[in-house]
């Protein structure tokens, strides 16, 4: 049954023969929004995209305490078969009404949320148009729908404007799917070109805000919101595990005839609803978000600091920079030792390998939190500096950032 | 020359692009085994193609390319539709 993984089997005894399993790290104890203990060692957190810092919010815990107290701990089933809780209805009326859209839709994870979005919205004779770098999860929405997938390049208007030109003739609806930020190098959308193709074609659009909620914009709307064209967002998809510090995942929208979605959409409608702790922690999530505007100053000063320190000690680094950074490697081999002896130095980050990244290329990638600071920021670019001394991937002279 | 002339010309310079014609190319080359293919390098050889042709090969329509000659067939019949 398994035989078939064998190949893959292969490539991760390759993976963990450097050192510690990148894909199987259990720490002992998770200490604070930027700290864990790794093999009884205090390690700092670079990779968890807790943006914001909230997972030790304490109105958070509180919440989320009272609402297992006075609610259990899960709801056992979903909502279509064990019903809707009052948290969840609240919790869609508060996304909404901070999203600016007249209804919003929770699901249990953000995955879900394209899952259940994507298979759903496109139907059987509708055309969905994806960016190259999408993430998994709207690969596999659009794959359990049946609409007919076209995918071009990575932040092309014009690769888009000249596929939906060939379909033009085509019947049904064109749905254009984007990110604000793209997870692994943490560039983001171009979406005022993006918005400009879907009016000329007459498409609709659905921009994925997973990690760009809380994070851009005046408001922590996303990127729509910091680009000014909220107004032809057709659909906001996004996620309560990254800015929102729990887990689930949501769709908004201004489509008043949408009930229907709600059975439609397989992963809303055969899967256990949030739990009433979760609720309560994102509901007040939310209300530290919009409270705290200056958790979005901070976190912005702490990318663009690791951002500077790397580049000052010679890295040359992907995006521009914003919560994540991505350090591109020269092969697989070195990005595993630059991982493992990182981890060794007391910093924790992501390994990602092809074929999850952009091009199959290698990364290290970093994702800062608003709770990190200066000094932890500046002992990451020592521990990097060092590595990538050590690996002769930078040059000994210059690592300014020490 | 042929529709089929013309894809496999086509074919063959996208591969020289991306620096991956590392075997002499027939029919029967297949784009895992003899090109080392992975399923993303894949999804972008063909989006390269779609570019130089002009044309749009739905994502469900890929899972049953294996070999050139699969990706021939195709790109014909979705050359032929556009045009």
């Amino acid at each position: 049954m398994l035989a078939r993984f064998r190949a893959l089997r292969s490539d991760l005894a390759t993976v963990t023969a450097a050192g510690r399993d990148p894909f199987g790290v259990a720490f002992d104890a998770i200490l604070s929004a930027t700290e864990a203990i790794l093999d009884g060692k205090r390690v700092l957190l670079l990779g968890t995209n807790n943006y914001l810092g909230l997972t030790f919010d304490q109105d958070c815990i509180d919440s989320a305490v009272a609402a297992t107290m006075a609610q259990g701990t899960g709801t056992t089933g979903s909502r279509i078969a064990n019903g809707t809780y009052g948290g969840h209805a609240a919790l869609e009326q508060r996304l909404a009404r901070f999203l600016g859209r007249r209804h919003a839709m929770v699901f249990t994870t953000g995955y879900q949320a394209n899952l259940g979005t994507l298979s759903a919205l496109a139907g059987r004779g509708d055309h969905l148009l994806l960016d190259a770098d999408s993430h998994a999860s709207i690969y596999d929405g659009a794959k359990l729908g049946n609409a007919q997938v076209t995918r071009f390049r990575h932040n092309d208007p014009d690769d888009l404007r000249r596929r939906l030109r060939l379909l033009a003739d085509q019947p049904g609806e064109k749905l254009i799917v984007l990110e604000g930020i793209y997870s692994m190098l943490g560039d983001t959308a171009p979406l005022r070109e993006m918005v400009e193709v879907k009016r000329e074609a007459g498409a609709w659009l659905l921009v994925d805000e997973a990690h760009s909620l809380g994070v851009l914009g005046a408001h922590g709307r996303g990127l729509a919101e910091a680009e000014g064209v909220e107004a032809d967002i057709d659909f906001v998809v996004g996620t309560f595990s990254k800015s929102l510090g729990a887990i689930g995942g949501f769709c908004a929208f201004d489509l008043d005839d949408f009930g229907a979605l709600r059975v439609a959409a397989r992963a809303y409608m055969f899967t256990a609803s949030l739990p009433p702790s979760i609720v309560a922690s994102v509901s007040q999530a939310i209300e530290a978000m919009e409270a705290q505007p200056q958790l979005r100053n901070i976190l912005r000063r702490n990318g663009q600091r690791l951002h500077a320190g790397l580049a000052a000690a010679g890295f040359a680094l992907g995006a521009m920079p914003s919560p994540i950074v991505s350090l591109p490697m020269p092969d697989r081999e070195t990005a595993i030792r630059f991982w493992n002896q990182l981890l060794d130095a007391g910093v924790y980050t992501n390994l990602a390998l092809g074929p999850a990244t952009p091009g199959g290329k290698p990364l290290l990638r970093m994702s800062v939190s608003a709770a990190l600071t200066p000094d932890q920021i500046d002992t990451a670019i020592a521990a990097f500096t060092q590595t990538g001394q050590r690996l002769g991937l930078i040059a000994a002279g210059m690592a300014a950032a020490e | 020359m042929s529709d089929e002339q013309l894809v496999l010309r086509e074919i063959t310079g996208a591969l020289e692009e991306l620096g991956k014609r590392t075997v002499p190319i027939t029919l029967e080359t297949s784009l895992l085994h003899d090109l080392s293919l992975d399923s993303v390098t894949a999804l972008d050889f063909i989006m390269q193609l779609e570019t130089r042709l002009d044309t749009i090969i739905p994502m469900d329509g890929m899972a049953e390319i294996e070999t050139i000659g699969d990706l021939v067939g195709v790109l014909t019949r979705s050359t032929s539709k556009a045009a």
